[in-house]
């Protein structure tokens, strides 16, 4: 009784902590917003990797957590996209957007908080209706099936004929937009904190149970449809929503950017964070997008070539990162993190054991 | 009827060609242990298997304590291919999934282990009492059911306490002996309250003292929760030792039924199964 007391005040001084570390994070970046100039790229990568951490987090609770191999990410953030987009341009420039449509059939605007959860919401309705036929099938199957509706709404989206409300092939553009990196923070954390808490519930318990076992979840009373159909949808709510948020990020959109790839990036800050992880999953989400975007920029930069051969030219970053990506697969198999969590007390122990080691070694000399 | 908690109703279990089970009635009244016996491939497994919804059978019915739960009849193709008897005996379909069954109060364990591999014991057990909840997911997301949960959590923690799992609760369950993760599969399965418990194979890979624990094991869990016991098992010592009576399957037919000492003199029996065995 004492050691679960003691347990029990020790996990509470943690938790304690590790908020006081996650305040002094937004602190961090309100700090750097007031001293680094805007158009640094520093904000391009926390913004991008804020919005990618809580897809890639959405995507994890599906296929980590859940274990059903869905790919139909792009196609669910598309939708959330273009849910925002569509309801919160100015009734102005509409006329401008929907030039070729005589300013579009949807003449009224939503709020921009309301614009937000409602694209979450169509995500997550559209994500209901696919799961019923689709969630009976097993992995690959699943992969594919989801993966061909995420380019089947692509395709729906830039067709002419609906161009009346989602403009067809043409961008979206001129909607309400925040350049605050912590408003991207603030937004993707309070996401993300919510998945947390569906995980350690009892429901993200059954998840965790389906994912090991699907004959004995059954055999315990876990109705498998329901279930499954439950963690598709949230994940495809949050899915949705962090489309909406990359909206407000590029200021523009455009279905034809909603590509498989996008889905395998996701994906793959996934398998890198470590499958079953949500801080891997956003460790490497920020990771991902720093050496993207920013990191290895230089090695596209011709002028910077001392060689006589033209190694460093437009495009060599990518084979660089290729070969990260590989190296960090081949020798973290199970991701950086693997299927633990970041947190204070396995911090704390792994000081331990280093100090320990430490020790030893002394006495060794 | 209504003293019967269990009763199969004509089962045949017929897949493509084959028949797995044929023909299979039998009753099982409260408080008792019944073990249902057969040589390897007899369709012990399977006839579980529909019980528990895993399977629809082709032809036949399953009454849970007088309340019909699985009801069959062939359709289709099969109506053509049928090979059971019985054809026309049943007109309804009934076909529930097993979470709807174990909802109902039947729980059952599995032949091969099959525990949630990366969960602790406790969380195991917990997870099984998910089904109980009263909570939907926004309420259990934002822990507005603490009540509940903390209520499920101290049931859990009794439950391993009866079951003397309460020492290693906190250790992943594949770190567990075999005999103990056997003992933390029919642990998982009390926890859905059941009122039927249904073992499959519960003493396979054990040691004979194992084994013998295992029978005073059953024994007291039946009296503590009130249950019934219906189980399949090859260990002859124990099925002896333990059932009050024995169903006895070959080739998916029923060949006898009685007491242990019954089968134990049954000339059909000891031809088909026993006496395999002893040559």
């Amino acid at each position: 009784m004492e050691n679960n007391k003691l347990i029990a005040l020790k996990t509470k001084k943690y938790s304690v902590i590790s908020l006081v570390l996650l305040v002094a994070l937004f602190a961090l970046v309100l700090v750097l917003e007031a001293i680094v100039p805007p158009t640094h790229i520093l904000f391009t990568v926390l913004k991008k990797g804020a919005i990618y951490a809580l897809v890639a987090v959405s995507m994890n609770l599906l296929n980590g957590f859940t274990g059903l191999f869905s790919l139909g990410q792009a196609g669910f953030m598309l939708l959330g996209a273009y849910t925002y987009a569509i309801f919160t341009i100015p009734l102005a420039a509409r006329d401008q957007v929907y030039q070729y449509f005589n300013g579009g059939a949807i003449q009224f605007t939503l709020p921009v908080f309301v614009a937000l959860i409602l694209a979450g919401l169509v995500a997550a309705f559209f994500a209901y209706l696919i799961g019923l036929p689709v969630l009976h099938l097993k992995s690959d199957y699943l992969a594919i099936a989801t993966l061909g509706f995420a380019e089947i709404i692509r395709a729906i989206f830039q067709w002419d004929k609906l161009g009346v409300i989602t403009n067809g092939s043409n961008l979206l553009r001129k909607y309400p937009v925040f350049h605050s990196t912590l408003f991207y923070f603030a937004v993707s954390g309070i996401c993300i904190a919510v998945i947390l808490l569906l995980i350690n519930s009892t429901y993200g318990r059954a998840f965790k149970a389906i994912r090991d076992d699907e004959v004995a979840a059954e055999a315990m009373g876990i109705n498998l449809a329901k279930h499954k159909q439950l963690s598709f949808t949230i994940s495809s709510f949050f899915a949705g929503i962090s489309g909406a948020l990359l909206a407000m990020f590029q200021t523009t959109i455009q279905a034809s950017q909603f590509k498989s790839a996008m889905t395998y990036e996701i994906l793959l800050i996934v398998v890198i964070g470590g499958i079953g992880s949500v801080t891997g999953s956003c460790l490497a989400s920020f990771l991902f997008i720093a050496c993207s975007e920013w990191w290895l920029r230089f090695l596209d930069n011709a002028n910077l070539n001392i060689t006589p051969i033209q190694i460093l030219r437009p495009g060599f970053r990518k084979v660089v990162f290729s070969v990260v990506i590989m190296l960090i697969v081949l020798f973290y198999q199970k991701g950086i993190m693997g299927e633990h969590e970041f947190s204070i007390a396995g911090i704390l122990k792994r000081l331990k054991t280093l100090r320990i080691m430490w020790k030893r070694y002394k006495r060794m000399r | 009827m209504a003293e019967h908690v269990l009763e199969m109703k004509n089962i045949t279990m017929q897949f493509g060609g084959v028949v797995a089970v044929n023909d299979l009635s039998l009753e099982v009244n409260k408080g008792e242990i019944i073990s249902l016996i057969g040589p390897n491939g007899a369709g012990k497994t399977t006839a579980f298997n529909v019980i528990t919804g895993v399977y629809a059978p082709t032809n036949g019915a399953v009454y849970f304590n007088g309340k019909e739960i699985v009801e069959n009849y062939p359709s289709g193709k099969m109506k053509k291919n049928y090979a059971g008897t019985n054809m026309g005996a049943f007109t309804k379909r009934i076909e529930p999934t097993p979470d709807i069954i174990t909802k109902l109060g039947i729980a059952r364990t599995f032949q091969n282990i099959r525990l949630w591999k990366s969960q602790t014991v406790f969380t195991n057990v917990l997870i099984a009492k998910h089904m109980t909840r009263t909570s939907n997911i926004f309420t259990a997301t934002f822990r507005l059911n603490y009540k509940e949960e903390r209520k499920q959590r101290e049931e859990t923690e009794e439950l391993l306490k009866i079951l003397g799992l309460d020492q290693v609760k906190d250790e992943l369950c594949t770190s567990l002996p075999y005999g103990l993760q056997r003992r933390l599969e029919i642990a998982r399965a009390l926890a859905t309250n059941p009122s039927l418990l249904l073992l499959d194979e519960p003493a396979a890979g054990m040691n004979p003292q194992e084994t013998a624990d295992l029978t005073d094991f059953i024994h007291r869990i039946r009296d503590e929760f009130h249950l019934t016991v219906f189980m399949i098992e090859h260990h002859m010592d124990l099925v002896m030792d333990i059932s009050d009576r024995i169903y006895v399957l070959n080739f998916g037919a029923l060949i006898a039924h009685g007491t242990p000492e019954e089968i134990q003199n049954n000339p059909e029996v000891i031809s088909a199964y026993l006496g395999e065995s002893e040559d």
